[in-house]
């Protein structure tokens, strides 16, 4: 696909560029801490991803190649939007396929594929503030988080035990970033906060409404919160992949029909399609063509 | 009585606006020690505390405290980190309303755990133990550790409060009426507790009451204030039985007496 004319390369003017890079590097200096920039009007509504948009539009360069995924898929609305603004906009390469990409921009999931040290993922993140829930004040939270007081949350965690017998937060799931900072790791499910432990990728995350950056760098420890006698599991529906077979990866249920059926598929498109380009074959796979 | 104070308050004054809320106050205050502060509403009992405490800083004043090194530390210079950590586990601060400290949403048992877990602690079975352990010893029935505290009554929301405080083993307790907005049953119930544990535990208390009774039972020590300046001061039973001052003399009086 050609460029348009008449806008920047990738849509923001080179000063707001340098001003959200800058914001970048000062994230990237204090892992999980969150910095404040000036979000930019885009053209799309909050809550589809402006943060991380800004953020893929800050990073990109004419070399690179893009991926943008949502809910693991890259076929759905947003993810084809965004993919296609940035190919019309800043003229880049696309692509579906996670070893191909260059950066990764996403919404509620980290890819199958392990990532490498060639890679940026860019998170779109509607709540940047992990403690939002139990503290409404902006003050008090940035207190906290500059006096390390994360005491109230694990008070949560305590009530969730109590209560369920088990942590019952399964997307959003608070993390402790280099041993420092309580980060929210925007709305990807608990299943794939492991996978932000020491990733060779560097990690950002943008908020665009709430209007605050923040990084993981490279190969830094990011702990999921609990308690020495309540570890922190990462679950996934007990299934294989309709489509592809697949046991250890995350799991979209999927309804097929009015009369009750239903099949669990691999919510990373990606991932599903390589396994089956390579022949493995779910028990669904066949009535689903 | 060890030589050494815990707590020392030199000239503190403190005016909001035209307003003098304390004009001049020294205080002292010894480990294990209970120290009430009397007078009419408005006198400048509770700035005292808040002051004492480090929750508002005074215009003229020092206030020291001597750390578990044995370290003597201006509390109004201290670090905010430092203070809130103090705060946190050192010290304890009970309200007249249990609703301000408590968090009414959480469980009593996430409630005691809260400064344990503030403080590090990080496994689920011993903190609920604690808790459990807790309830028991201010009288709260241990099935209800589950409980939210909107089920529990206002006594039960007071001892809950006094159990979230002392779970971390406090050396020093501020309170603030205590036994404030409850029946005469109650309160005698609740005082006779604070009394035990803070006598077992050996915790130093500064506890602001304008209740006279309440000062003889549970302080060694009482200052009397009035318009903010303290205009007796000395051991309970004596102030109470042989009062000197005008002031003093027309609080003790007007004691109903039973």
């Amino acid at each position: 696909m050609t460029r348009i004319e008449g806008y920047n390369f990738a849509y923001l003017d080179e000063q707001t560029k340098r001003m959200i890079r800058r914001a970048l590097l000062k994230a990237v200096a204090i892992p999980g801490h969150q910095i404040p920039f000036g979000s930019r009007e885009m053209p799309l509504p909050y809550g589809w991803g402006t943060g991380g948009i800004q953020v893929t539009a800050a990073v990109l360069g004419q070399q690179d190649v893009l991926k943008v995924i949502d809910q693991g898929a890259d076929d759905t609305t947003n993810a084809v939007s965004i993919r296609r603004f940035f190919a019309r906009t800043a003229g880049v390469r696309t692509t579906t396929h996670t070893s191909e990409a260059t950066i990764i921009q996403t919404r509620h999931r980290i890819p199958e594929h392990p990532l490498t040290e060639n890679q940026i993922i860019v998170y779109q993140v509607p709540q940047p503030e992990p403690l939002s829930k139990l503290e409404s004040s902006r003050v008090e939270t940035t207190r906290m988080h500059g006096l390390a007081e994360y005491g109230l949350m694990h008070v949560k965690l305590y009530e969730d035990i109590t209560r369920y017998g088990h942590v019952a937060i399964s997307y959003d799931y608070p993390v402790m970033v280099a041993g420092r900072y309580l980060m929210a790791p925007s709305p990807i499910p608990a299943f794939d906060n492991p996978k932000m432990h020491q990733m060779p990728a560097l990690q950002l995350f943008g908020a665009g409404r709430e209007k605050r950056l923040y990084a993981v760098p490279p190969y830094t420890d990011v702990r999921s919160l609990d308690f020495d006698d309540h570890p922190f599991r990462a679950t996934r529906a007990p299934h294989a992949c309709g489509l592809c077979a697949a046991t250890d990866s995350y799991l979209d249920e999927i309804v097929t029909d009015d009369r009750g059926g239903r099949m669990f598929v691999c919510s990373d498109t990606d991932h599903c399609e390589t396994r089956r380009a390579r022949g493995h074959v779910g028990a669904q796979a066949l009535a689903a063509e | 009585m060890p030589d050494e104070t815990l707590l020392s308050a030199r000239g503190l004054s403190l005016r909001f606006g035209a307003i003098p809320a304390l004009i001049d106050v020294d205080a002292d205050l010894w480990p294990g020690e209970v120290l009430a502060i009397a007078g009419e509403s408005g006198s400048g009992k509770s700035t005292l505390l808040n002051v004492l405490s480090g929750r508002l800083t005074p215009d003229d004043g020092v206030v020291w405290y001597r750390d578990t090194q044995a370290k003597l530390q201006d509390v109004h210079a201290m670090p905010q980190p430092a203070l809130r950590a103090l705060h946190r586990s050192d010290w304890g601060f009970v309200q007249q309303n249990p609703r301000e400290n408590l968090r009414m949403g959480v469980s009593a048992g996430g409630n005691v755990g809260e400064r344990l877990m503030a403080q590090g602690s990080r496994h689920y079975g011993r903190i609920r133990d604690q808790a459990a352990d807790w309830l028991t010893q201010v009288e709260i029935d241990v099935a209800r550790i589950d409980d939210l505290p909107r089920t529990f009554s206002g006594g039960m929301l007071q001892r809950l409060q006094i159990a979230r405080t002392l779970v971390t083993h406090p050396r020093l307790v501020f309170m603030d009426e205590p036994t404030g907005g409850l029946d005469v049953s109650v309160q005698a119930r609740l005082l006779d507790l604070i009394r035990g544990l803070v006598r077992r535990l050996d915790i130093a208390v500064v506890l602001v009451t304008h209740d006279l009774a309440v000062a003889r039972l549970l302080a060694h020590r009482i200052m009397v204030m009035q318009r903010g300046r303290v205009v007796e001061s000395g051991l309970t039973d004596q102030v109470l039985d042989d009062p000197q001052h005008a002031y003093t003399q027309l609080l003790v009086s007007s004691v109903l007496q039973a």
